[in-house]
């Protein structure tokens, strides 16, 4: 469904990777390795259609990334580095309003569970400066669970997280690919994603 | 390789014709710039009502043609870069800026010198110098910004869309000022407003005015090819022009 | 989405209620100083008041811009725009409205008391701030282009300063033109039908010019 075509990347005079091909179908999972500075972040932004690569073409089912634009959207769901979370805002309105953002209307009901499961209890009426970085990014992937889009890219969703948010994450990916989703992710931690269909993507 | 040899063609290509280009137009330009202030400053006759000061016109009024054609210009070609992706030309929209500006400021700077014995004052907030202050400003907008920025294809886009901007706000700008002007009853006398112009003046201004275009060609050929080594510096031709030390 | 996108920024400003007020107090202080500087002679402040009011909204308007964008920036919160279905000309319109209910609507609100300082007739008053009304607005729209083609340069304060104030120009002269027009008793009717169309021209242009500007500046 997602596919890579000879992408190349290239930032200032560097030429950060080449010729990058790949194929991601139905409830599969492509994790991008590589050493800091090797372009994944790059990669993942190209994939989101929020930079153009200098060569190769992106397609979703069949068609270039270009060409549908606000469709494609409407199947993606991006999480980087930078979540997007505002300190003066509480946990709640953050994820209501980024969800209202991509489209997701969520009443307050699915959004205090959806915290709820990310296990912010208690937390939802605090505004985002005061949770810790782990809590924010729980707040930030609790998106996941209202989003209702096929295909998640999420740039280091792991960073910052304990033990137990790995695991609780662990468990929504491996249920996403399982129900026919698509996960295309980078991560510096040792973690096995079990999926339909593993693509490990190795930038240089 | 195949398709970085295709990707740089167009500006190497350029680069040696404009190198064959600049002669020509250099020569044309001085050849007609002796000849327009020759016929302007001997042939043409005393203007029996503004004496010998009127003479600033075979300079003010080609350089104000200039600056805001070229806006025009500059304008177009960072549009055709923006929306077909052509790196020559928004080199080119890069390379016309300061030379626009130029002009500019040599249409306000005349502009001034004639005001002095006319209106009795360096500057007055006529209509057409008010204007011409605008577009100084434009000018220095669209380069301040691509000064700004670091990343070469960045820059080239966010000059277009200011350009694009201001092209459509040129029209507004000049009207609103038209309007401002009558309003507060200004200076009724413009700079460009000759009575009756001899033929001899008229020739003298025209030929000027062919002069002024043949060096902003040339000196934006010149630009253009600079522009093209600093941004190809990292390609295979500019080493082997390093190599046979052609710069 | 587009009165999410206004919700959440007028929200935002809520609970940082001192950027409002500032601006607010910049435009006063900047309004206030006038006298201080040519003297307090009445007659002429109240030919000059029209300009100084007008040309201190611009400053005032301006000076908030950078904020219009560059907070969404740094949390990546514009990265999620986007990448939002909805068109990025859509969110960028309810970002720039959210920007002229924050910023314009107070300066239109206080202009009627700094013009009373400046010893306005009551009309000149009422056409002074139905001109700010019309006209804060497009500020607003033009500045949004300006602040998205700066966004994440050094120096971008500056430069927005340079880029966006020539453009005011219009509005700026039929602003003034409208108040001084009304004190002359030549009617005014002429200039605020033309800052009427100022703002339908930048409603249709300047957020679709923001938004590719918006993307050129996020590669």
């Amino acid at each position: 469904m997602l596919h890579g075509v000879n992408l190349t990347c290239v930032r200032g005079d560097r030429r950060l990777f080449k010729e990058v091909n790949f194929t991601l179908e139905a409830g599969g999972l492509m994790q991008v390795n590589g050493p800091n500075g090797s372009g994944k972040t790059s990669l993942l932004r190209i994939l989101c259609g929020l930079t153009s690569p200098a060569f190769g073409k992106i397609t979703w089912r069949g068609e270039t990334v270009r060409a549908l634009d606000g469709q494609y959207y409407r199947d993606l769901t991006y999480i980087g580095h930078l979540t997007g979370t505002k300190d003066d805002l509480t946990a709640l309105e953050n994820l209501r309003i980024s969800s209202a953002l991509s489209g997701v209307q969520v009443t307050e009901k699915q959004a205090r569970d959806a915290l709820a499961h990310m296990g912010l209890v208690g937390r939802e009426l605090l505004p985002a400066k005061v949770l810790s970085q782990g809590q924010r990014r729980r707040v930030a992937l609790a998106r996941l669970l209202v989003c209702n889009t096929t295909l998640w890219i999420l740039d280091e969703p792991l960073a910052a997280l304990d033990v137990a948010a790995v695991k609780l994450i662990q468990d929504l990916l491996e249920q996403h690919l399982q129900e026919g989703g698509m996960v295309v992710m980078t991560t510096h931690q040792d973690i096995d994603i079990a999926a339909v269909s593993t693509v490990q993507l190795q930038l240089a | 390789m195949a398709i970085n040899w295709y990707k740089y063609a167009a500006p190497a290509s350029f680069y040696s014709l404009a190198g064959k280009m600049i002669p020509f137009f250099t020569i044309i330009a001085f050849g007609l710039l002796v000849a327009g202030l020759y016929i302007g400053f001997f042939v043409a006759p005393t203007d029996f009502q503004q004496g010998e000061a009127y003479r600033i016109i075979f300079i003010h009024v080609p350089a104000a043609w200039m600056s805001m054609f070229l806006y025009v210009v500059m304008a177009f070609w960072a549009g055709i870069g923006l929306a077909f992706n052509t790196r020559l030309s928004s080199m080119m929209a890069t390379a016309i800026a300061p030379t626009g500006a130029l002009f500019t400021f040599l249409a306000l700077w005349t502009g001034s010198l004639w005001g002095k014995p006319m209106w009795g004052t360096w500057w007055v907030w006529d209509a057409r110098l008010t204007s011409e202050l605008i577009l100084l400003f434009l000018y220095i907008g669209f380069m301040s910004l691509q000064a700004a920025i670091d990343d070469p294809r960045r820059a080239d886009k966010a000059g277009a869309i200011i350009a694009l901007v201001g092209v459509i706000n040129i029209p507004i700008i000049y009207f609103s000022v038209q309007w401002w002007n009558t309003l507060h009853q200004g200076a009724s006398v413009s700079v460009t407003q000759a009575p009756t112009m001899a033929s001899t003046m008229l020739t003298g201004m025209m030929v000027m005015v062919f002069a002024s275009w043949m060096y902003a060609i040339a000196v934006i050929l010149k630009r253009v090819r600079v522009i093209i080594l600093e941004r190809e510096s990292n390609t295979a031709w500019v080493a082997e022009l390093r190599r046979k030390g052609a710069f | 989405m587009f009165f999410w996108v206004i919700q959440r920024d007028l929200l935002l400003a809520i609970r940082r209620r001192s950027d409002v007020l500032t601006t607010l107090f910049f435009f006063v202080i900047v309004v206030s100083l006038f006298p201080l500087s040519v003297g307090p002679e009445m007659n002429m402040l109240r030919t000059m008041a029209p300009g100084i009011v007008w040309v201190a909204a611009l400053l005032a308007s301006m000076l908030s811009l950078g904020r219009l964008f560059s907070n969404d920036y740094m949390d990546g919160t514009l990265e999620q725009m986007l990448l939002s279905p909805q068109s990025l000309s859509v969110l960028v319109l309810g970002k720039a409205l959210a920007h002229w209910l924050v910023t314009g609507v107070p300066l239109v609100l206080m202009a009627p008391i700094l013009g009373i300082q400046y010893d306005l007739p009551m009309d000149a008053l009422f056409v002074l701030t139905i001109s700010l009304l019309l006209g804060t607005p497009v500020l607003s729209l033009i500045g949004a282009i300006g602040a998205a083609l700066t966004l994440g340069l050094r120096g971008g304060g500056v430069l927005i300063s340079l880029l966006v104030l020539p453009l005011y120009i219009p509005v700026l002269i039929f602003g003034s033109g409208a108040v001084e027009a009304n004190m002359a008793g030549v009617g005014h009717d002429a200039h605020l039908s033309l800052l009427g169309a100022f703002l339908l021209v930048s409603l249709v242009f300047a957020p679709w010019a923001a938004a590719s500007s918006l993307r050129v500046s996020m590669e």
